[in-house]
């Protein structure tokens, strides 16, 4: 595929390692905040081309690890209600509530769909109008616009029966979250390159003043996050903070205007709980005032809800980079893939998800077996 | 959160008030809301999201960014598989 | 419908779909068995309709195998249940180096399922029975409510004899051993995802769906050092690498750029976030055979069309028992996991 095979290029991603190799002289730690990066770096072993020195750390950018625990638990009451057309990514159908998961619920007998784009889930409610469709809006500003556009067209045309339930995060607050927090190590930000896309760069000059980290707006395809990566290095080996653009193909410092001026008018901001890290303070959307007969959580009285999380579970601090997976107490023992206690486990680009693939591997490649003769 | 793939629009219509778009990725063919990119054109290359296009790709900028990838550490490559670094670690040339 | 080759079809053109009392045991599944299922399947054994089939005496050890298909949607891009119901029990008898033989086939089929869609279904078993050189010599109709029973769900065993000294299994894998995918893949999953609701493309993409025994037939003509033979159907080639490995205590390494992937359903894997290597095949098979023999094993394959992509995938390894693990196009290393249920399509 054009603008994707070309940045995936191993010979020049093994050159391009060796110049950061080249450039960097003592330890850096840096995070990458996005899911997307982190798989992007865990499918493609970016990390082994790299030098020691460098520390990747992989944050909460994963809207399945950080979407709070009483919203999965909310949405799960929605899609086991009779009548309804439950909608989502495929992301979020295993991700743990407090007793379940989405799958469950669907083996229960809950019509849960797994859908592309919410224009599907519009779709829906447009030929079955004798069901309420409810669609599962997790994301980060990326998703966001599509989601806005759904509901925008939905009102357009009139459905009475769509609503979405949604839970939106947003990246700056989160950065300012992980950069205040006494347990931070991050000394340099990858940023999101599609959020960017949406967003532009423009909210991070006054990150970068207040806290003194370069923040690189990154890619996805091995070139580009090597690039982002050799960008930061650059940086911090020279001891600037500022903010580059190492996407300049799809991102610009304003961003995307008509995307921006359609989240300003289905979107309000709002305080949000990460799971694993707590409320953050206006660090979430959700819809506003002109909306609110397309919210979800309005619209379907799911009171009552009592969350329980594993007490256990170590994944905020994971997702902060306090805490590696392997130093967690229940990693791999009451915690595995297959019996995740927290989303850090259960999503393939969690952190210890991650680790407990790629960790087993090294230690049993250290293993040496007897050679064949 | 940012599964994006970029794509080369064939076609575009409107569909139920909304811009739309017949979106080639490689072979397969999607169609796409365009609302976010009002100005592309056909035989734009663009980046979509959920089935939604957020933002044109400028093919020049991606000319660069690859010739600046492809220049990297060739200046070591030239200087043969012996070249040592500063630190005095020798590189590794992969062909 | 075509009914000219049938003897006499004017007792089925009275039912469009399929009622209660087809699968009663009454004069309707008589029916149902003279004027659909015997026409198509036509062979001797069958034509006795006995309470069980008898066949000629056997010589050899037996393979023996079962599979239920339960695919939605019914008919997809390249096939439908009726091709995997036959191709699937001829593959499974296969891929242990048996020459498979008779097929038993056993429908449960909706009330109100259009007798024209269970005749195709019919039709295509027996085009690919005749393919596989299989004959099905029993089966069993039975019909439930509407509601149950997604239009139709066939179960297929089959039976296949095993030449003298063959030991070809999934414990057989040896370090050294060279690891061969017999073409491109991932074409069924995608094949199947791309006409699933709320997914579709505007392409086809073509399931790969193909009886794979004349092609081992072949192989083992060639040399009979192979160690494992294994269609990955559901889970891909990740999860029967994986269950290889872990069955024969050796380590597997791949290199990923070796593996063959078609270009639209490369792209389509990567529209939908989802990796190839663990999308099912219905035509493929991984062989793991003794290095000596493995270029010749190799030829073989790809001189017959079904196996035109074929390529060497990697090697068995002592190293790290238990674990597949692969070299990524950027020359890093990643661990292929056993995924945890079905491989879903995402957007982070």
């Amino acid at each position: 595929m054009k603008y994707m095979n070309e940045f995936r290029d191993g010979a020049v991603a093994q050159r391009m390692a060796g110049e950061i190799r080249r450039i960097v002289t003592r330890p850096w730690a840096i995070m990458e905040v996005c899911g997307g990066q982190t798989h992007s770096i865990i499918r493609n072993g970016i990390d082994q081309l790299l030098p020691q020195e460098i520390e990747l750390i992989h944050g909460p950018g994963c809207p399945v690890c950080v979407t709070p625990l009483e919203l999965i638990d909310k949405a799960l009451a929605i899609a086991s209600m009779p009548n309804v057309i439950f909608c989502s990514f495929g992301d979020m159908l295993r991700v743990p509530g407090s007793d379940r998961d989405l799958f469950r619920v669907k083996s229960e007998g809950g019509d849960v769909r797994i859908v592309y784009s919410p224009l599907d889930a519009v779709a829906l409610a447009r030929s079955n109008p004798d069901k309420e469709v409810v669609f599962f809006g997790i994301g980060f500003e990326t998703t966001a616009p599509p989601n806005a556009m759904a509901v925008s067209l939905a009102k357009k045309q009139g459905l009475k029966n769509f609503s979405m339930l949604v839970s939106h995060v947003l990246v700056p607050p989160a950065i300012e979250a992980i950069m205040s927090s006494p347990l931070n190590r991050v000394q340099a930000f990858l940023a999101a390159g599609h959020v960017c896309s949406v967003m532009g760069y423009w909210q991070y000059p006054p990150l970068v003043d207040r806290f003194h980290v370069p923040i690189v707006v990154t890619g996805f395809e091995p070139l580009d996050v090597l690039e982002g990566i050799r960008r930061t290095v650059m940086l911090l080996e020279a001891g600037e903070a500022k903010v580059d653009n190492a996407y300049a193909r799809v991102v610009s410092f304003e961003g995307n205007k008509p995307a921006q001026k359609m989240l300003s008018e289905v979107f309000e901001t709002t305080d949000r709980k990460w799971r694993g890290i707590g409320s953050i303070p206006s660090s979430g959307w959700r819809l506003s005032e002109a909306y609110r007969d397309f919210d979800a959580e309005l619209k379907f009285n799911v009171s009552g809800i009592v969350t329980h999380e594993s007490a256990l579970c170590h994944a905020g601090e994971v997702l902060q980079g306090a805490l590696k997976p392997n130093q967690c107490p229940a990693f791999g023992k009451e915690c595995t893939p297959r019996n995740p206690l927290g989303a850090t486990m259960v999503s393939s680009e969690g952190a210890c998800a991650a680790y407990y693939n790629y960790g087993r591997f090294v230690t049993l490649d250290a293993q040496q077996a007897v050679p064949v003769s | 959160m940012c599964l994006a793939i970029p794509g080369r629009v064939s076609e575009i219509f409107e569909n139920h008030g909304a811009l739309m778009g017949k979106v080639d990725f490689g072979g397969i063919t999607k169609t796409v809301c365009l609302e976010y990119v009002p100005d592309i054109a056909v035989g734009d290359y663009t980046i979509v999201h959920v089935g939604f296009a957020l933002n044109k790709i400028d093919e020049e900028s991606a000319k660069i960014s690859l010739k600046l990838f492809q220049e990297l550490g060739v200046i070591e490559e030239e200087l043969g598989p012996d070249a040592i670094s500063e630190d005095g670690a020798p590189h590794e040339v992969h062909e | 419908m075509n009914f000219e080759n049938w003897t006499c079809p004017l007792p089925l053109q009275d039912y469009p779909s399929i009622v209660i009392g087809h699968g009663g045991g009454g004069k309707l599944s008589a029916e149902l068995v003279e004027h659909l299922f015997l026409p198509a399947f036509r062979n001797s054994v069958l034509e006795n309709l006995g309470d069980s089939s008898v066949m000629p005496a056997l010589a050899g050890r037996l393979a023996f195998s079962t599979d239920s298909f339960v695919v939605k949607p019914l008919f997809f891009p390249g096939g439908c249940i009726g091709d995997l119901a036959v191709n699937g029990t001829v593959n499974d008898l296969a891929m242990s180096g048996a020459r498979p033989l008779y097929l038993s086939a056993g429908f449960i089929v909706e009330e109100g399922f259009p007798m024209s869609s269970l005749a195709q279904i019919v039709q295509r078993m027996a085009v690919a029975a005749e393919k596989a050189g299989v004959q099905i010599v029993t089966g069993d109709t039975k019909v439930v409510e509407r509601g149950h029973g997604d239009g139709c769900y066939i179960n297929t065993a089959g039976i296949g004899v095993l030449a003298d000294g063959l030991r070809i299994g999934p414990r057989q894998a040896q370090p050294g051993d060279v690891v061969i995918v017999s073409g491109s893949i991932g074409d069924h999953g995608m094949a199947i995802m791309s006409v699933r609701e709320g997914l579709e493309f505007e392409t086809t993409i073509e399931s790969d769906c193909a009886a794979l025994n004349h092609m081992v037939d072949e192989m083992l003509e060639t040399s009979t050092d192979i160690h494992v033979l294994r269609d990955p159907t559901r889970g891909g080639v990740a999860s029967s690498l994986n269950e290889i490995a872990g069955q024969s205590k050796v380590g597997i390494a791949i290199d990923e750029t070796k593996i063959p992937v078609k270009p639209e359903v490369a792209s389509a894997c990567e529209l939908l976030g989802m990796d190839p290597i663990y999308v099912a095949n219905e035509g493929k098979l991984l062989a793991i055979v003794a290095p000596h023999a493995a270029e010749a094993i190799l030829a073989r394959i790809q001189a017959n069309p079904l196996g035109a992509n074929a390529r060497i995938i990697g090697t068995v390894t002592a190293n790290h028992p238990g674990m597949l693990v692969a070299k990524t196009g950027i020359g890093g290393t990643r661990v292929i996991a056993m995924q945890i249920g079905e491989q879903l399509p995402r957007i982070c």
